[in-house]
């Protein structure tokens, strides 16, 4: 917050002498943005359960279809999500995705991280075959790749430096890991990097390289004698773990000082001109709290932020009554309801109601006591209004809850999507939140 | 142990639960392991330091204390314990060991946040009685759950002897007995019901007693399809009747009339919901698992919210007994 705090200030009134609401705020140019050819990677990230994967793929299928050669990067993403774009297993690859209307010229490719195999290709490409088996047949090596803390996060940062490098792609988009913290995907490869590289790790090779001259760095280090220390690491871990990791860290002797390196990279990556990040929320209100954390996060490492997008906003062709006014009415009704029809009303056009052919399954989900229709018809109506009242409130609920992110930061242009009924199973779902994601008020239709 | 899908309500959920289950002068300890300071947020309280405190009183004088869980903290609170080694553990942290220890080190954290749960778990007074009637994690997601909660086998197979050994040896028979339940928190949604029925699987196969399903967020039915059906089929009934509710006239182009279409496509909407919500619903009844229900609180999930929803859940419990 720190950081930003001035600049968020001095914007704040600015907006602030306007009529408060978005159509003051920046709006988020989805279009401008993947159509841009400046624009090579968009890093989607968030809260959990935001829409995230779908917000990626969506923005994949349109960017592909208005001619960009795009690949989605996806991180554990849902199985029908998946199976929507094609894919039915993790094989690291980028898979050509059917049924992506490419007249335009654009290609859709997608792919899920493996991350064991990644971990794999890198000790793969860095040594020797040898070595490089007795590096995967380690077991500290196996349970460090198969997922502990900061392995998906590097292995996924790492696949975007490489897809990045070879340079095949107009826009790389990636769906960042389901973290502890959203941003563990910025801290992680720098910690497991450096502490790949790092002091600690030198000290455990060093027993198994040569005791003695370890034994001297070590009273360099300021702690009282290895003894302490490997007497430690032995009672707490167990002599065969600390083996392990010993051999481990010998037969990774060749790829020290390339972790970091790479970890470096990547991070140096994610701050260039050509990335843009893309924070995803829902409009609750821990989900906007997070977001407002990561938009701080991003400023604070200099990170491009392009913009927020608000998942599953709710909306109602008929705002302009109230949720008090529905609610106040559909009392009425319910009331006359019990007392029966009212009658003599200056409207006399009573036409029976069409009870024809649909009427035998019609009355299923409601209450039987009063079948004369036009009990029914205002117990329909209070029913619809009762929704209508429900809806206002989750409305205003979402529009609270999207200003006050907005009023802590009027710079974040932002781009509102419709909430689906459903969820999303096929290409067709992906093109409709893609269209929805670029038709903002404001916005030309480009 | 409560998970869920991210965005489900798990924190909320487990809030509730241990204020459920404090009544009548029970104590209850509701733990985080995630470091988001979610429970502080729930109760208003400041953050949560690594230590225990109360937060919550129930009815009939029960007690919720809430503990934040450091992974690191707990490592140099253990190498304390068993070994007096306060200053070589600020050394150890000088040299990135510990930083190694609890983020990086396979499953180490995972196994001191287990661990320490457990010890409260097993926590004795004076008297002979446990301090905690009942502890109630607010665990990781379901994706990361079995990982999390099975750690201790890995990291047991992993230092095959030493304390460590033995902690997680420890930890892995109560998490695995008949003391420990895995709720699962989803909402009325494709992704995260099937992630539950996904997770359910997953911990039955690992041999983690699976507690029950807590159904969040779940909003009252209305009109289903038929009645929609029928509603569409006498728009002109509807239109006088919500003119007579005073909302404007009914005849063509009336402010009544013009209401009915906006107002029969949120009405399609939520038939639409429900049906898919009945099919999620006998998908979670295939669980065979004791299934709980907790009603979207139209304020959103606060204090009082809290409260309600371990009123809910009190009646619930009382009904169908505490899986465990």
């Amino acid at each position: 917050m720190t950081a930003r705090t001035a600049e968020a200030g001095a914007a704040q009134t600015q907006t602030y002498g306007q009529a408060p609401g978005l159509g003051t705020l920046p709006v988020l140019d989805v279009d401008a943005l993947i159509d841009d050819p400046g624009t090579r990677i968009v890093v989607c990230c968030g809260a959990g359960g935001v829409g995230k994967t779908t917000t990626a793929a969506a923005l994949g299928v349109r960017a592909a279809e208005r001619g960009r050669k795009v690949v989605v990067l996806t991180i554990d993403p849902a199985r029908r999500l998946a199976q929507s774009m094609g894919l039915t297993e993790l094989d690291n690859t980028p898979r050509r995705v059917e049924g992506v209307d490419g007249a335009p010229g654009g290609e859709l490719h997608a792919m899920m991280l493996d991350m064991k195999r990644t971990f794999d290709e890198i000790v793969e490409a860095h040594t020797d075959p040898e070595r490089a088996r007795a590096i995967l047949e380690n077991p500290f090596y196996q349970s460090l790749s198969a997922g502990f803390a900061g392995t998906q996060e590097y292995m996924a940062m790492e696949k975007l430096g490489q897809l990045r490098a070879g340079d095949e792609w107009d826009l790389i988009i990636v769906d960042t890991p389901p973290s502890r913290s959203a941003l563990d995907f910025l801290d992680a490869p720098k910690r497991l990097g450096s502490f790949l590289d790092g002091r600690f790790i030198r000290l455990l090779t060093a027993p198994a390289k040569a005791g003695g001259r370890a034994g001297l760095k070590f009273v360099n280090l300021g702690v009282s004698g290895l003894s302490v220390f490997t007497g430690l690491l032995n009672k707490l871990l167990g002599t065969g773990l600390l083996r392990d990791m010993q051999t481990f860290v010998a037969a990774m002797d060749t790829m020290f000082g390339g972790f970091r390196t790479r970890a470096d990279a990547t991070y140096r990556l994610l701050q260039a001109p050509g990335t843009a990040f893309l924070v995803v929320a829902a409009p609750e209100r821990d989900a906007l709290r997070e977001a407002a954390y990561f938009v701080e996060r991003l400023a604070a490492d200099r990170m491009p932020l392009a913009g927020l997008v608000l998942n599953r906003m709710h909306g109602s062709e008929a705002a302009h009554l109230s949720a008090e006014r529905a609610l106040a009415a559909a009392e009425n009704l319910e009331e006359d309801g019990i007392v029966g029809p009212p009658n003599g009303e200056e409207d006399d056009e009573r036409s029976a109601p069409d009870s024809g052919d649909g009427s035998g399954d019609g009355s299923g989900g409601l209450p039987e006591e009063s079948p004369s229709a036009p009990a029914t018809a205002e117990r329909l109506a209070a029913g619809m209004l009762r929704l209508h009242a429900e809806r206002m409130h989750v409305l205003a609920r979402e529009r609270r809850t999207r200003d006050r992110f907005a009023a802590l930061h009027p710079e974040v242009p932002v781009a509102e999507v419709a909430a689906l009924p459903g969820d999303v199973h096929d290409l067709e779902g992906l093109r409709t939140i893609g269209g929805r994601l670029a038709e903002q008020p404001g916005v030309e239709p480009a | 142990m409560v998970t869920g899908k991210g965005g489900t309500g798990k924190t909320t959920v487990a809030a509730a639960l241990a204020l459920a289950l404090a009544e009548e002068g029970k104590r209850t300890l509701l733990v985080e392991v995630e470091g988001r300071q979610g429970v502080a947020q729930l109760f208003e309280t400041e953050a949560l330091p690594y230590e225990e405190r109360k937060i919550a009183v129930g009815p009939g004088g029960g007690e919720v204390h809430a503990l934040a869980v450091d992974a690191e903290k707990a490592l140099l609170d253990y190498l304390q314990m068993f070994y007096k080694l306060g200053g070589a553990g600020r050394a150890l942290k000088r040299l990135g060991a510990i930083d190694f220890a609890t983020t990086i080190a396979p499953g180490v954290r995972d196994v001191l946040l287990t661990g320490k749960v457990c010890e409260a778990v097993r926590r004795r007074t004076r008297g002979g009685g446990f301090v905690y009637d009942a502890v109630v994690m607010d665990a990781p997601p379901t994706g990361r759950i079995t990982r999390f909660l099975g750690v201790n086998d890995q990291v047991a197979g992993l230092a095959r002897v030493g304390p460590i050994h033995n902690q997680a040896q420890a930890v892995m028979r109560v998490l695995k007995s008949s003391e420990t339940a895995v709720h699962l928190v989803t909402l009325l949604e494709e992704m995260p019901v099937q992630e539950t029925v996904d997770g359910v699987a997953e911990l039955r196969a690992t041999g983690l007693p699976v507690g029950g399903v807590f159904v969040n967020m779940t909003r009252p039915a209305v009109l289903d399809r038929a009645a929609v059906r029928a509603a569409e089929e006498s728009r002109t009934e509807i239109a006088k009747a919500l003119s007579r509710a005073g909302l404007g006239g009914a005849r063509r182009g009336g402010k009544a009339e013009q209401l009915i279409g906006p107002l029969l496509r949120q009405a399609h909407e939520h038939a639409e919901r429900l049906a898919l919500e009945g099919e999620l619903r006998s998908e979670i009844a295939g669980l065979e698992l004791p299934a709980y229900e907790l009603e979207l609180l139209a304020e959103g999930a606060d204090l009082p919210g809290v409260y309600l929803l371990a009123g809910e859940l009190r009646e619930q419990l009382r009904e169908q007994g505490v899986a465990r």
